[in-house]
């Protein structure tokens, strides 16, 4: 494989602009946040160069890699600090980079007034570094430096506004769950070393067909848990809802485009464990099914529209977790779903802050509504996405999304049913929930308050949002043009020969998701856009209403089974080190000092007695000496 | 002379220097304290630089006569065990002076004796690793008790006598059962022909030891070495201390003293007793994963913020002997880079937390509040000595803690699966706190305290930078560690675990 | 005459001397019965003197009633420094050692 020198810049720009913003303190408030946004823009162009060297060298010899340093080498256990860039790595490079930069740009006018500006930009530059050595780590645990990574600096953008402690809440839990999540990759890791002896894709991928099938599906289970941490899968999703807290640039960068994504990256890039482990791949799909309905019901009952976004993301990544589980015919539309949702989400959550940056800073969709008027920008750029992600042609959704639900009914048999059953169900009820979005804010009556004056936000944010949303208009096309990136990702995830059966014709198949669209968005027309919507929430509604916004039940099932019992735990730890670990240290010490008590009263102080017992002492010595020589 | 022996002298000839100061000149004498002490850590590094990384016996040798009747010697010389150790220790006292520079005020004595006791207690720190001679180890291992306890007694706050007292007996338990094993080993040796208390010598005497004596004999060490460490359920000493002591003390203690007890479990336990530690190691990994889970658990719970570090290490402490009993050159080396890595994220939260504690005058966490906004330049460190105590990856703790996890779940998957929780519970154990002293909104009584001064930037300024520096590149570190560690794995008798599925085809 | 008539003597004046010192109150006659022990034993030295023909126990005797002599002159000096502080020589008088 042919190295190259310079992808190390990929990750040095970024970090050195994180570090001079850091640790250049007050200095830096003036020209910070260009500094950082130059950096993002210049890995972007080194991304883009890549790419070129990339385009011109044949098929088999695109990949590239860089060893910078031996890491950690103990006896077997050898890990160079050495990036890959390959034809699945660089699609994510373009997307970190591209996407990012244009949220520094954003950004810049976005957090204006922001007195901490700077540090927001520090860490966002933090975060792409650390996104993209995630990408393009050559093994286990250089991606695991960048898995924790963007968990860090997840953890401090969404507690950027940390004074309100609700917030400060959030990151907390969005960082604990992850590293349930980060367990599971700790685990992976070691099972991969103990079986395999070694933690490189390239070694694993190697050795892979000589193991067992049993050490390859726990490897892949405990990506399974990696990925679900990662990217807000069932069972470890009830962090992401929260982490709307971060500011919404944030949202749209690493809690939409990028970081929560890295789950599909990690099922994709172990394709040689998931493709010899049936059991795992299985237990890929039925969390991405799962979660695609979980997220998209959450979706229905949100009024906030962050929150809404946030659970379609979701829902949204559920879809490509599902793929991802398919195997190799699902790998590239894994990851082209993730690229076409990359544009419109991130398009979308910067629409919904352009709306809030009009909106002083409202979120609640209930205090919106017609504000096509004030923000046709806005309206129409959060049109592409909406259309996007709902799966209209020729939007970028529906190509990659139809190509998942027809993959899901070509998996065969029961399965098959099921799963495209389940997709086809998420694209309803996405239908539904994002034409509430839309007609909420943009086309029903306004039900805002006196205070409210919205207005179209300027051009250092709407023109990002425009770059994007032209993304999620063409994105699909390009990419399904003479299947461009399925052929693009072949060498890397291997063959997309057609040799399943199509349990339903393609035709079929997308007459029947957008009729299913059209369904949701039929509901979503009638109950609101012909019907009046109460500016605030009404209570008297239906159980599964009630359950649907809490989240059905999340952070209620974690609470009862995880917290409490944990709390418990504590208590009882506690409470058995003060009076039984400690408790029998200190009985050891009140037995010295009570037997002493006892032993005291016998020095009465008189001489008398004493005398006594020496002659007592002697008599008896004398005796026992008489006794023993007899 | 040995350079090792003049490196141990240098900070005795300091507590000579401060000694003949007078004592009303605390300036003067502050500075010539963190002047001998800053020589020591340049010579320090002096002599790690000199080592030589590849050869695996001992290096800097001094053998003198000492006690000839009992074959006792002053013997000196170190191993890339040793090595890491001594320079953990060295690296550390100046910085511990440099940030608690007013720590020897509201003292019972007057400052005089707080930097006397530091100073000897580094010597003692640089011999007690050094030390080849097990008499010598010994005599030393005790000697050390008596400054940290005047130090706890006599310059901590709280309820500063008991905790010392408990620290002392706690200690001299251990020291007697070691003691007696001491004497086994001398009766031993002299039965088998050659009485002699080297460690390179002594290591050959297990083909000549029967199982039960071996046994007996592991055990006085062992758990001497374990309340030093400490180990569950012997630690109950380490949260009182750390909390009754000056932030700067409970630095040599936990970040230093406590890693006589790990050092020793290599050095003496596995090394002179290798089919007893056979015999013990699934006992100990247990023990050590109770340590892991526990000691998170009571630091979640904690309300202190030094009982609060006391207790992670206890966790941490957990995490160094379940490497050191995994038998594998991963879990040893990552064993020993942890009790480095250790030393150092444990000084950061302390003397950040020392800061922190000072200001507030409270060491309560609940009565902080809201910190990042007042002083973000001291949040920034508290925030980054946490990271790195939950092992972040990109900090040094992090290559440490998963050489540990890997070297363990070879031989042990169990463990290390059960102990990987700790990683969550870590995350809750420094992200709580940190959310209550540094989030939030400034709770009253936070809004005035300054931020970090000049002199305290430069203190923590170096300990930040180990921690980033190792943990990208830890290379220079592993260098010194693997082949000690890989020889103490050969000569004990264990090989590495070859990959389970790939094996022989 | 049988040496070992000595010895039953010098056993009787030591248990008359050492039950005199646990049972009597007065410092002075406390005194007297240490006397009588150490009497005692200058007797069974002697008398083991005879009985081995060496001059050992004679020689012994000797520093028996040196040191005997010391002792009655800081001893007497004792209870007289008592006697004038509290008006009392009893022995249980004397019992500050426990305080």
């Amino acid at each position: 494989m042919s190295t190259s020198s310079s992808l190390v810049y990929l990750i040095a720009l970024p970090l050195f602009g994180a570090a001079a913003l850091l640790l250049g303190g007050r200095r830096t408030d003036k020209w910070g946040h260009f500094l950082a946004t130059a950096m993002s823009a210049s890995a972007f162009g080194v991304g883009l160069y890549q790419l070129s060297q990339m385009l011109a060298r044949p098929t088999e010899e695109r990949a590239v890699t860089q060893k910078l340093f031996s890491w950690i080498a103990v006896g077997n256990f050898n890990i160079d600090a050495a990036l890959l860039l390959d034809q699945l790595s660089i699609c994510f490079v373009l997307l970190i980079t591209g996407v990012g930069t244009l949220i520094h740009i954003y950004s810049i006018s976005y957090m204006a007034h922001d007195e901490n500006r700077r540090r927001f930009f520090a860490y966002l530059n933090l975060f792409i570094a650390a996104m993209l050595l995630l990408v393009l780590g050559n093994s286990y645990l250089n991606l695991y430096v960048g898995w924790e990574g963007v968990g860090l600096a997840s953890y401090l953008l969404i507690g950027f506004w940390n004074q309100k402690p609700a917030y400060a809440t959030a990151s907390k839990k969005a960082f604990v769950m992850n590293r349930v999540g980060d367990m599971g990759l700790s685990f992976a890791i070691m099972i991969a070393f103990a079986t395999l002896g070694t933690t490189t894709f390239a070694g694993i991928a190697d050795v892979a067909p000589r193991a067992s099938e049993g050490a390859l599906t726990a490897i892949g289970i405990m990506l399974v848990v990696a990925a679900a941490g990662k990217s807000a899968q069932f069972p470890l999703q009830a962090w992401l809802g929260d982490a709307m807290a971060g500011p919404t640039p944030v949202s749209a960068l690493i809690h939409a485009a990028t970081m929560v994504t890295a789950g599909v990256y990690l099922i994709v890039r172990s394709h040689f464990i998931f493709d010899l482990a049936p059991t795992a791949q299985l237990v890929v799909v039925i969390v991405g099914a799962i979660t695609l309905i979980f997220g998209a019901l959450i979706g229905t009952a949100k009024d906030d529209i962050k929150k809404a976004l946030a659970a379609s993301t979701m829902s949204q990544i559920g879809y490509m977790i599902l793929a991802a589980g398919l195997g190799p015919v699902g790998y590239a539309f894994a990851i082209m779903h993730l690229l076409t949702h990359g544009f419109f989400k991130a398009s979308m959550f910067l629409g919904a802050g352009s709306v809030m940056h009009g909106m002083n800073d409202e979120v609640n969709m209930r205090k919106f509504g017609n504000l096509r008027k004030f923000m046709p920008i806005t309206f129409v750029t959060f049109g592409f996405g909406y259309l996007a992600i709902i799966g209209v042609p020729p939007f970028a959704g529906f190509y990659s999304k139809d190509a998942i639900i027809e993959t899901a009914f070509n998996a065969g048999g029961l399965k098959g049913i099921l799963l495209g059953g389940a997709a086809l169900l998420g694209a309803a009820i996405t239908a539904f929930y994002m034409s509430r979005v839309m007609i909420l804010t943009f086309t029903s009556k306004a039900r805002w308050d006196d205070e409210a004056h919205p207005h179209e936000s300027p051009a250092l944010m709407w023109v990002p949002i425009a770059i994007l949303s032209f993304g999620s208009i063409a994105s699909g096309f390009l990419f399904t043009r003479g299947h461009a990136l399925v052929n693009w990702l072949e060498p890397i995830v291997g063959g997309h020969e057609g040799n399943h059966e199509e349990f339903l014709a393609p035709m079929v198949v997308s007459a029947l998701a957008l009729t299913a669209v059209a369904i949701g968005v039929a509901i979503a027309l009638m109950k609101y856009q012909f019907a009046d919507v109460a500016p605030v929430a009404p209570v008297d509604v239906s159980a599964l209403t009630r359950l649907v916004r809490n989240d059905l039940g999340q952070d209620a099932f974690n609470e009862a089974v995880f917290m409490r019992p944990g709390i418990a735990l504590t208590e009882l730890a506690q409470k058995a080190d003060e009076s039984v670990v400690d408790g029998a240290v200190r009985g050891v010490g009140r037995l010295a000092t009570g037997s002493g008590s006892v032993l005291r009263r016998s020095q009465t102080g008189f001489a008398r007695s004493y005398a006594a017992f020496i002659l007592i002492g002697a008599v008896i010595l004398i005796a026992g000496i008489w006794v023993v020589t007899q | 002379m040995s350079s090792l022996v003049t490196l141990g002298l240098l900070p005795l000839l300091g507590a000579l220097l401060v000694g003949v100061l007078p004592s009303e000149n605390v300036l003067r004498i502050k500075q010539a304290a963190l002047g001998t002490t800053f020589l020591t850590a340049i010579f320090g590094i002096y002599i790690a630089t000199k080592f030589v990384a590849n050869d695996t016996a001992l290096q800097f040798i001094e053998k003198n006569e000492w006690i000839p009747s009992f074959a006792i010697n002053f013997s000196v010389g170190v191993d890339g065990l040793a090595l890491v150790l001594i320079l953990m220790s060295v690296l550390l006292t100046p910085i511990v002076i440099l940030a608690g520079w007013n720590e020897s005020e509201g003292g019972r004595w007057s400052a005089k004796v707080f930097y006397i006791l530091i100073l000897v207690l580094e010597t003692m720190m640089i011999g007690v690793f050094a030390a080849t001679d097990v008499f010598l180890f010994y005599v030393i291992f005790e000697a050390m008790l008596i400054p940290v306890y005047f130090l706890i007694g006599g310059y901590g706050s709280g309820e500063r006598a008991a905790a010392a007292v408990k620290f002392l007996l706690y200690s001299l338990f251990g020291g007697l059962l070691m003691l007696a094993s001491i004497i086994g080993i001398y009766v031993v040796s002299s039965s088998a022909g050659h009485a002699s208390f080297d460690i390179t010598e002594l290591a050959g005497l297990h083909t000549v030891m029967s199982s039960t004596t071996q046994n007996f004999l592991f055990l006085g060490f062992f758990i001497a070495f374990a309340i030093k460490a400490p180990l569950w359920p012997l630690h109950t000493w380490l949260p009182d201390a750390a909390q009754a002591g000056t932030p700067g003390t409970s630095v040599l203690l936990l970040g230093v003293l406590d890693k006589v007890g790990t050092f020793g479990m290599i050095r003496f336990c596995v090394t002179i007793f290798p089919d007893a530690s056979k015999t013990f190691t699934p006992v100990i990994i247990v023990l050590s994963v109770i340590s892991i889970i526990y000691g998170a658990f009571l630091a979640i719970r904690a309300t202190d913020l030094k009982r609060l570090i006391a207790y992670t290490s206890i966790s941490h402490f957990g995490f160094i002997t379940m490497g050191i009993f995994a038998m594998t050159t991963q879990g040893h080396s990552g064993a020993t880079l942890y009790m480095f890595n250790h030393g150092f994220s444990t000084a950061a939260l302390f003397i950040v937390g020392g800061w922190m504690i000072a200001r507030r005058g409270s060491s309560t966490i609940a009565d902080f509040g809201g910190l990042q906004r007042v002083t973000p330049v001291m949040a920034w460190m508290f925030f980054i000595a946490g990271m790195s105590s939950l092992a972040l990856p990109g900090l040094s703790s992090f290559v440490s803690e998963f050489l540990v996890l890997v070297g363990t779940y070879t031989r042990y998957p169990v463990a290390a699966v059960i102990a990987t929780i700790g990683i969550v519970l870590a995350a809750l154990y420094i992200l709580i706190p940190v959310q209550r002293t540094l989030h939030g909104p400034t709770t009253p009584g936070n809004e005035n305290l300054p931020d970090l001064n000049l002199r305290e930037k430069i203190a923590i300024a170096p300990v930040v930078a180990v921690i980033v520096a190792l943990g990208f590149y830890p290379s220079p570190l592993l260098n010194i560690i693997n082949p000690a560690s890989a020889h103490v794995i050969e000569s004990a008798g264990f090989t590495d675990p070859a990959p389970t599925e790939i094996a022989g085809k | 005459m049988n040496p070992y008539n000595y010895l039953y003597v010098s056993g009787l004046l030591f248990t008359i001397g050492a039950v005199g010192v646990v049972v009597r109150r007065n410092a002075i006659v406390v005194f007297m019965c240490v006397e009588l022990m150490l009497n005692a034993a200058n007797l069974a030295f002697v008398t083991f003197s005879r009985i081995n023909g060496t001059l050992d126990g004679q020689v012994t005797a000797f520093f028996t009633m040196v040191v005997a002599a010391c002792e009655v002159v800081v001893g007497l000096a004792i209870i007289v420094t008592i006697y004038r502080s509290r008006r009392s020589a009893s022995v249980d008088d004397a019992s500050l050692l426990k305080r």
